[in-house]
C-alpha cells in the first residue's frame, strides 16, 4: 500500500514541472517584439518630456531591455530571464563603446576637412598671420623624427627580440622579458623628460633638437617592437630551424636566412604598428622639440614642428583672428588620424599579403 | 659585450664557434641589455635632474610651499582622474571582451575586435580635441541635473562648470582611452578558458551567463585585474588629452563638476616645460620622477599578476 500511493503523485509532478525549470520559450520574435515595445513606450515618455535624440534611445534601450526581462520571467523563470538580461547589457556596452569612435571621427572628419587643401600640404607656417598657411614643415618635421626614431628602435627591438627567443636563457631572460613589458607602461611625458635630462648634461639647459624627440620616441617603441617580434619569432617552426642546422648552417646565418624571412611579414606589421604609435605621440616631442614656424630639415640644429605639436600649439595658441588657427588644428588632427589608420590598414595589409606560404 | 664571455674552455668543447657566431650573439645580447640600461637610464637622469629641486629651499619651489607642497595637489589630481576611468572603464571593458568572445556571431567577433583596437591607436591630443569640442558641452546638461539631484555628495557638489571642462570629463575621456588596453587583455584570458569548463558547465543545464558566472570569469579574473592595472598605469600617466580638457585651478578637492579643479603630474608638465627655466624645469622633472616610480610601481604590479596566471594555467 505505502509503496503504490506515491506513484499517482509523482506522475502528477511530472506533468507540470517545477517552479524553476524552464516552462517554455520566448518565441524567436519575442525579443523584437520587446524592444518595440519598449521603443513605443520611449517615444511616448519623449514626446511627453520633450526630449533629444539621445535620451530617446537610452529610454528606448532601458525600457526595451525591462519588458524583455519581464517577459522573460514570466515565460520562461527566473535564470532564462538573466541571461537575457546580461545579454542586453553586454551587447549595449559595446554599443556604448562605439559611441566616441564614431563621435570622434565624425567631429575631426566634419572639422578637419575644411582646410584639407594643396596649401595645407605645401606651405609652412612662416611669415603668416591669420589666413592661409599649411604644415608643410611640421608634416616633414614628423616624418624625420618618426624616420629616425624607426632607425634606433628597430635595429634595437629586433635584436632584442632575437637574443630573447634564439639564445637568452635563465634570469637575465626573464628580466629583460619583465622589464620590456614594464616599459612599454611608461609614460610618454617621462620618456620626454628622461631625453630632455639626458642631453642637457650634454649641451646645458634650454637644448631642443630634433634627435631628443627621437631618442624619446625611441623608449616607448622599442618595448611594442620587442614584444612583437618576439611574438612572431617564437612562431617560426623549430624544424625549419633544426632542418638549417642539419645542413651544417651556423646559428646566425640559420637566424637571418631562415627565421627572419619566415617570420617577415609578422615583423612589418609589428614594426608599422609600432610607428603608428609614436607617430602620434605629443608630450615627449612638446617638450623635446619644441615648435617652430619656419621649415627645418636638420634633426641636430634646433627645434623643429611636428605634426601633433604643430595642432597642439595651434588650438591652444591661435593668435588674434583665431579661427584659422582652429582650423590648421583640426585638419592637423585628420591628418594625425589618417596617418595612424593608414599605418594599421599597412600592418593588416603586410600581415595578409605576406605571410609565409605553409605547406599545410 | 663578447668579452664578457668568460667560459672559452667550454666553448672549445662544443663543436664549432664561428666568428660570427660570436659577433652575432654578442650584438644580440648587447641589444638586450641596452633595454636594461635605458630603463636605469631613465631612473638616473630623472634622479640627477630633480636634485636641485629637491635640495632647493621650499620658498623657491614655485608655489612657494616646497616640493611636497607643490607635487601633493598634482598626484591627487593625477589619482583622481585615474580612479574615475577605471571605476567606468573596467565594467564595460569586461562587457565588450565578453561580447566579442561570447555572445557575437563567430564571424564578426575578429572585425569588432579591430574595431575597438582602433580607439587604442587614435592619439592622444585628438582625444584631447574631441574631448574640449565634443564631450565637455554635451555633458554640462548631465553635470547640471546631478547638481540639482545629487548635490548633497561631495562629488557632486558644484557650481557646475560653464564649459564641462571638468575632473568628471577628463575621467571619461580617459576610461574611453584605456578601454581597449584592459578589454584586450580581458579578451585574450577569456578566449584561453578551458573548453572542457565551459562545455561541462552547460552540460549541467547552465544559460550562458551561468556558464559565464561559473566558468569563464574565475578563470579569467587574474587578467581582468592585471589588464585593469595596466589601464590604470596608461591613465595616470596620460598627458595630452588631460592639459587640453582639463581646467586647472585651485587644490585638493573631491568636486568633480566644478571649474577648479587640481592638475595631473603629466598634464602640468607639458602646460609648464616649454616656458620655464632653470629651477622651475627641476621642480617639473622631480614630479616626473614622482610619476616615474608611481607608474613603474602599477606597471611591476600588473605585469606579476599577468604573468603569474600564465606560469600556473593548465589551458596550453
Amino acid at each position: 500500500m505505502s509503496v503504490q500511493t506515491p506513484i499517482p503523485t509523482s506522475g502528477a509532478s511530472a506533468v507540470t514541472p517545477p517552479q524553476d525549470r524552464v516552462a517554455g520559450r520566448l518565441p524567436r520574435w519575442g525579443q523584437l517584439a520587446a524592444f518595440a515595445c519598449g521603443t513605443a513606450i520611449a517615444a511616448l515618455l519623449s514626446w511627453l518630456t520633450d526630449s533629444t535624440v539621445v535620451l530617446f534611445v537610452i529610454y528606448a534601450a532601458v525600457l526595451g531591455t525591462l519588458v524583455l526581462y519581464v517577459a522573460s520571467r514570466r515565460a520562461e523563470g527566473r535564470r532564462q530571464a538573466t541571461d537575457r538580461l546580461v545579454t542586453a547589457i553586454v551587447t549595449s556596452a559595446f554599443g556604448i563603446a562605439m559611441v566616441p569612435l564614431a563621435a570622434l571621427v565624425w567631429e575631426v572628419v566634419g572639422r578637419g576637412i575644411e582646410r584639407l587643401d594643396a596649401e595645407f600640404f605645401s606651405a609652412s607656417l612662416q611669415g603668416i598671420v591669420g589666413e592661409g598657411g599649411g604644415a608643410y614643415h611640421a608634416l616633414m618635421g614628423t616624418l624625420i623624427i618618426t624616420g629616425l626614431t624607426a632607425l634606433i628602435s628597430v635595429p634595437v627591438g629586433l635584436m632584442t627580440a632575437i637574443y630573447l627567443v634564439e639564445y637568452a636563457q635563465g634570469r637575465l631572460k626573464r628580466a629583460i622579458t619583465f622589464f620590456v613589458d614594464v616599459m612599454t607602461g611608461i609614460p610618454s611625458i617621462v620618456a620626454g623628460l628622461f631625453a630632455y635630462a639626458l642631453f642637457v648634461l650634454l649641451f646645458g639647459p634650454g637644448i631642443r633638437l630634433g634627435i631628443m624627440g627621437a631618442v624619446a620616441l625611441s623608449v616607448l617603441m622599442i618595448p611594442v617592437v620587442v614584444r612583437s617580434a618576439e611574438e612572431v619569432l617564437k612562431l617560426v617552426p623549430n624544424e625549419l630551424r633544426e632542418a638549417s642546422y642539419a645542413l651544417g648552417v651556423p646559428k646566425w646565418r640559420t637566424i637571418v636566412k631562415v627565421v627572419l624571412p619566415t617570420a617577415i611579414a609578422g615583423l612589418g606589421t609589428g614594426v608599422t604598428l609600432a610607428i603608428a604609435r609614436v607617430v602620434g605621440e605629443t608630450a615627449p616631442l612638446l617638450i623635446t622639440v619644441g615648435i617652430t614656424n619656419a621649415t627645418n630639415f636638420n634633426p641636430f640644429d634646433g627645434r623643429m614642428a611636428t605634426l601633433p605639436v604643430y595642432a597642439y600649439y595651434q588650438l591652444t595658441q591661435p593668435g588674434v583672428p583665431p579661427e584659422f588657427a582652429i582650423d590648421r588644428a583640426w585638419t592637423a588632427a585628420l591628418i594625425l588620424i589618417i596617418l595612424v589608420m593608414g599605418l594599421n590598414v599597412v600592418a593588416r595589409v603586410i600581415s595578409r599579403f605576406f605571410a609565409p606560404k605553409t605547406g599545410r | 659585450m663578447t668579452a664578457t664571455r668568460t667560459p672559452s674552455d667550454q666553448s672549445t668543447s662544443r663543436p664549432l664557434r664561428r666568428p660570427g657566431d660570436r659577433i652575432f650573439a654578442g650584438t644580440a645580447k648587447a641589444a638586450g641589455i641596452s633595454i636594461l640600461v635605458v630603463l636605469a637610464g631613465v631612473a638616473a637622469f630623472l634622479v640627477v635632474e630633480a636634485v636641485p629641486a629637491v635640495t632647493a629651499p621650499s620658498g623657491e619651489i614655485p608655489g612657494g610651499e616646497g616640493l611636497v607642497g607643490y607635487i601633493a595637489p598634482l598626484l591627487f589630481g593625477t589619482l583622481l582622474s585615474a580612479a574615475i576611468a577605471l571605476v567606468v572603464a573596467t565594467p564595460l571593458a569586461v562587457a565588450i571582451a565578453l561580447f566579442i568572445t561570447h555572445y557575437a556571431p563567430r564571424r564578426v567577433a575578429a572585425g569588432l575586435g579591430y574595431v575597438v583596437d582602433l580607439l587604442a591607436a587614435i592619439p592622444s591630443i585628438v582625444y584631447g580635441f574631441w574631448g574640449v569640442y565634443w564631450l565637455a558641452p554635451k555633458l554640462v546638461p548631465l553635470f547640471r541635473w546631478l547638481e540639482e539631484n545629487l548635490g548633497f555628495i561631495p562629488f557632486f557638489a558644484g557650481p557646475t562648470s560653464s564649459t564641462g571642462r571638468t575632473m568628471l570629463t577628463v575621467g571619461l575621456v580617459l576610461a574611453i582611452m584605456i578601454l581597449p588596453i584592459i578589454s584586450a587583455i580581458s579578451r585574450e584570458v577569456f578566449l584561453q578558458v578551458p573548453t572542457l569548463h565551459k562545455e561541462a558547465a552547460l552540460a549541467l543545464g547552465a544559460t550562458r551567463w551561468e556558464m559565464i558566472r561559473m566558468a569563464v570569469i574565475p578563470y579569467g579574473k587574474s587578467g581582468i585585474i592585471g589588464g585593469s592595472m595596466l589601464g590604470l598605469g596608461r591613465a595616470l600617466g596620460e598627458t595630452m588629452a588631460v592639459a587640453l580638457v582639463l581646467s586647472v585651478s585651485g587644490g585638493i578637492t573631491l568636486n568633480l563638476i566644478s571649474s577648479a579643479n587640481p592638475g595631473t603630474i603629466a598634464a602640468n608638465v607639458a602646460l609648464e616645460f616649454p616656458e620655464s627655466t632653470g629651477l622651475d624645469v627641476n621642480t617639473l622633472i622631480a614630479s616626473g620622477l614622482a610619476l616615474f616610480v608611481i607608474t613603474l610601481a602599477v606597471n611591476m604590479l600588473a605585469r606579476w599578476v599577468v604573468n603569474r596566471r600564465a606560469d600556473f594555467s593548465g589551458a596550453n
